[in-house]
């Protein structure tokens, strides 16, 4: 059988980054949480913040793990897979990735040690102190990933010698054109999808009527989040399309299946709602479309233009289903998010929350939202930038390594068995660790006593609880 | 190399290729002793003793394997063509490795919250740390025997690095790793544990001059060019005290684990560690891509390799020092059923 490496190194790296991601949207919202419930717990002395800390800090290990090894992939794929992308562009993305190795990876990586171990071992503010560090470390690695993502999309600060790209202005490369706007989209992401995840961690324990205290302080932190946040997503992700319309005009077009202004009605840029984008007929099917509306977002006039996807030679097009239908996910979810978000904060404020069980039902199982947003997002923005790997400088068909297909396919089909079993593992025991509960997580014997014979009573007596309310 | 004069284009890959052997040596010492415990895990005789040897370790690994990402990630800022040959060259042992520590690396969360599948992350534990060990191994290998080069890239087949001396080299490591996850039990743990771990350095030390006696008499041997390297004067003055001070070493780390000592084998065999590596730094530099490419045919721009050096700089003292600080915070030794969670 023959292997295209490069569709085989495509698929490899979708998958193992997807993989990846998953677990930083989560940690790095969670390790702001438990930074911010700590910092509370110290001010106001309440246990609750503590107990709540606590357990979501059990849970953050989990993802934790998961995200570590799955970025140490990551970090060697670059050459593993896409050798001639490193070499190419070695000179600028390096030092970006070089940066996040010392400024973030260590921080959180030897902080994290405390912010586990530490609970009985050291002091409250040296506790507190370590958890704000894993927060800032997992906020700093984001930072100078996405601004290495972000020159991928719009390159600056750099020329071309002999066909390698030489940095000439690092404050140009870092704060590149779209960095800003991804840096602010992506964090609000992480926010998010963390703040469904404690929200629908509260609704259950809520409805099933345990932990009464901890789960509604749970849930009117992440109602409080959500309503704030979550418009404020909308409002960034609308200037960072408007920014990708100046420099990526072709990925606009695909997200948008817009073939061209002549074909369409009064000339002008209609807002697709739904269709088939059919590249071969360079047309859309079965399309439904509201006229004008296009051109009002885009240009914010009534009759504005956009570059059409004709006019771009096909080889310079990227896919258009994917960005399409993708990017109709996200805006979907985000709607969602919003409605979730004002309806909750309404309900909070006619103290009606806690009673309102067709809200609280539906929200137990609204945890994975914040994931398919973040991987839609992440699918519109990097299948939108092909052909190219980084925008102008080199195409992905190019980037690749010198390897053998087989040995891809090997190494490929070895990803997709062992992150099957691990992220199984990964959410059966993040499960566990919910139906557990904060109290389990804060009854704990201090350290230097032995804690073996306690922690099983503990256990016995959870298990005790888990099969009567029929977990 | 036009330009060997003494500018900064030949100073930078020097300074680079010297920061990037320490952050490699940090990440041997220290993911080694981690990595030890787990090729040790199967010869604990209950699961509160493995609670225990992994408890000693369990703060710190994260931290360690971070220094494998500046390893990886230091090669791709400062010699990132180097990077784009080493990476496909040893394609299948560096995914192969990975997919071992993502199991071994799971391991130390999942297994603390299972119950009846805790035997399952036993098993990841021990097999993940043998098979990262090994492959470590035998990258090193791979490195050391050469590497096919054409027009800058690597023009050999996937499975060049699979010969009898990379993997003679994956079994040494796992030797290695062993010894130095036993000294540090020595030293972290105490009762049936450290006196084990006393027995087990005892056998893994002879053991592992062994490894280190064939490969230091294959190299040359199967290596031309690395026999010229050592066998010319001066070299060979220069050389010559390393396999010496090597077995004084060995004799002293002997004569400490016999006398009851606790913290002395663990330096020791770091010391031991260090003299291999310095061995094999000398039968290699200035080459990146043995035999073909030099570090400075192989360097990043030197704005680039200025710009993160500045960084370096400032937070490699930094990152020392709080890791420093969190080897202190859980300092001592971890008592029976006694675990930091
Ligand atoms: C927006 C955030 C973000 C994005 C886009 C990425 N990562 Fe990541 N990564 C993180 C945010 C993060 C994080 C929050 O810092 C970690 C720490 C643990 C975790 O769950 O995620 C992480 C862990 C992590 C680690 C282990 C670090 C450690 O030991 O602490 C490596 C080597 C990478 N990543 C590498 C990559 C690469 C090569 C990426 C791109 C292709 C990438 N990450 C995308
Ligand atoms: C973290 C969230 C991310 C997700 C979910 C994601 C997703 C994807 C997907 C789906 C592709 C395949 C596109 C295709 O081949 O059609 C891809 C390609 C790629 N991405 Fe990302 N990406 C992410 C972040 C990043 C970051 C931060 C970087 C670099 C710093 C990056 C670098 C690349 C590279 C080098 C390729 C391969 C070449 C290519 O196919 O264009 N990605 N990514
Ligand atoms: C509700 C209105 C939203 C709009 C108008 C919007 C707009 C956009 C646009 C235009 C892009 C592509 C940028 C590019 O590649 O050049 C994008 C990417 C992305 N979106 Fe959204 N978005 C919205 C909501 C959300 C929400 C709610 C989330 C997650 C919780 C999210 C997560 C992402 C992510 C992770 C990316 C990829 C990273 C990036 O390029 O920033 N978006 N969004």
């Amino acid at each position: 059988m023959e292997f295209d490496p490069v569709i085989l190194a495509r698929i490899q790296f979708a998958f193992t980054v997807s993989f990846h991601i998953i677990f930083p949207s989560f940690t790095i919202g969670l390790a702001a949480y438990i930074a911010t419930l700590e910092v509370l717990w110290m001010t106001t002395g309440h246990e609750r913040y503590h107990r709540i800390a606590r357990f979501f800090t059990k849970i953050f290990a989990v993802s934790f793990g998961m995200g570590v090894v799955s970025g140490i992939v990551l970090s060697y794929q670059f050459g593993t897979n896409w050798s001639h992308f490193s070499h190419v562009v070695g000179n600028v993305i390096g030092p970006l990735i070089g940066y996040e190795v010392l400024t973030a990876f260590f921080l959180e990586a030897t902080f994290l040690g405390i912010m586990l171990f530490g609970w009985n071992r050291v002091p409250r503010g040296l506790h507190v102190f370590a958890s704000l560090m894993v927060a800032l470390g997992t906020s700093l690695s984001a930072f100078w990933i996405l601004s290495a993502n972000s020159w991928m999309q719009t390159p600056a600060g750099h020329t071309m010698i002999d066909g390698v790209a030489h940095p000439t202005d690092w404050l140009n490369t870092i704060f590149n054109p779209s960095f800003p706007y991804r840096f602010a989209h992506m964090v609000t992401a992480c926010y998010l999808t963390t703040a469904f995840v404690v929200l629908a961690v509260g609704a259950r324990y809520v409805y099933q009527g345990r932990y009464a205290e901890d789960a509604r302080t749970m849930m009117r932190m992440a109602i409080g989040l959500i309503a704030i946040l979550a418009p404020i997503q909308a409002f960034i992700g609308d200037s960072h399309g408007l920014n990708t319309l100046q420099y990526q005009p072709a990925k606009i077009a695909a997200i948008e299946a817009h073939w061209g202004t002549e074909d369409d009605v009064d000339n002008s840029v209609p807002l697709v709602l739904f269709a088939w984008p059919n590249e071969e007929t360079e047309s859309n099917d079965y399309q439904i479309a509201v006229p004008h509306l296009g051109s009002l977002i885009l240009t914010h006039s009534w009759d504005g233009k956009i570059p059409g996807l004709k006019e771009f030679a096909r080889e310079d097009r990227p896919p258009v289903a994917i960005p399409f239908f993708a990017f109709r996910v996200m805006v979907g979810m985000g709607l969602l998010m919003i409605a979730v978000g004002w309806l909750g904060a309404f309900l909070l404020w006619r103290r009606r929350l806690f009673e309102t069980d067709w809200y609280l039902a539906p929200l137990q199982y609204v945890w994975p939202i914040g994931f398919i947003t973040i991987l839609s997002g992440w699918f519109v923005t990097e299948v939108g930038r092909q052909p190219w790997v980084a925008y102008g400088i080199l195409r992905t068909a190019d980037a690749i390594s010198p390897v053998d297909g087989w040995a891809v396919a090997t190494t490929l089909v070895l990803f997709v068995l062992v992150y099957g079993v691990v992220f199984s593992g990964g959410i059966y025991y993040i499960n566990r660790l919910i139906v557990r509960g904060p109290e389990g997580a804060a009854v704990e014997p201090p350290s230097g006593v032995p804690n073996r014979p306690l922690t099983s009573a503990n256990e016995a007596t959870r298990q005790a609880i888990s099969t009567t309310t029929g977990e | 190399m036009e330009d060997v004069g003494l500018g900064m284009t030949w100073y930078l890959p020097v300074v680079w290729a010297l920061l990037l052997s320490v952050a490699i040596a940090m990440y041997v010492v220290l993911d080694g002793f981690d990595l030890g415990i787990g090729i040790l895990s199967p010869f604990a005789r209950s699961d509160s003793e493995k609670d225990q040897m992994m408890s000693s370790v369990a703060p710190f690994w994260d931290g360690n394997e971070t220094w494998l990402i500046l390893g990886g990630g230091g090669l791709f800022v400062a010699f990132p063509l180097a990077y784009s040959i080493v990476m496909p060259a040893l394609y299948l042992p560096v995914i192969f490795m990975l997919l071992s520590l993502v199991f071994r690396g799971v391991a130390f969360e999942f297994r603390h919250v299972a119950e009846s599948s805790r035997f399952l992350w036993n098993i990841s534990f021990a097999a993940g740390s043998t098979l990262a060990a090994f492959f470590q191994g035998v990258l090193l290998g791979g490195f050391v025997q050469g590497i096919k080069v054409a027009n800058n890239a690597f023009a050999g087949g996937p499975l060049d690095w699979a010969t009898p001396f990379a993997l003679l080299c994956g079994l040494g490591v796992v030797a290695g790793y062993a010894l130095i996850g036993s000294v540090w039990l020595i030293m972290k743990t105490e009762g049936r544990i450290a006196v084990r771990a006393r027995m087990q350095a005892r056998i893994l030390l002879p053991v592992v001059l062994i490894f280190m006696g064939i490969v230091s008499l294959w190299t040359p041997i199967a290596f031309p060019r690395i026999a010229e390297r050592w066998f010319t004067t001066p070299n060979l003055f220069y050389l010559a005290p390393v396999p010496i001070v090597t077995l004084i070493l060995a004799g002293l780390v002997w004569r400490w684990l016999e006398d009851g000592h606790e913290h002395m084998p663990f330096f020791g065999v770091i010391g031991l560690f260090l003299l291999g590596y310095i061995g094999i730094g000398i039968s290699i530099f200035p080459y990146l891509i043995p035999p073909s490419l030099t570090v400075w045919e192989t360097a990043a721009a030197p704005a680039s390799q200025v710009f993160t050096l500045i960084g370096t700089v400032f937070m490699l003292p930094v990152i020392l020092g709080y890791t420093a600080f969190v080897y202190w915070l859980f300092r001592g030794k971890v008592r029976e059923g006694e675990g930091y969670h």
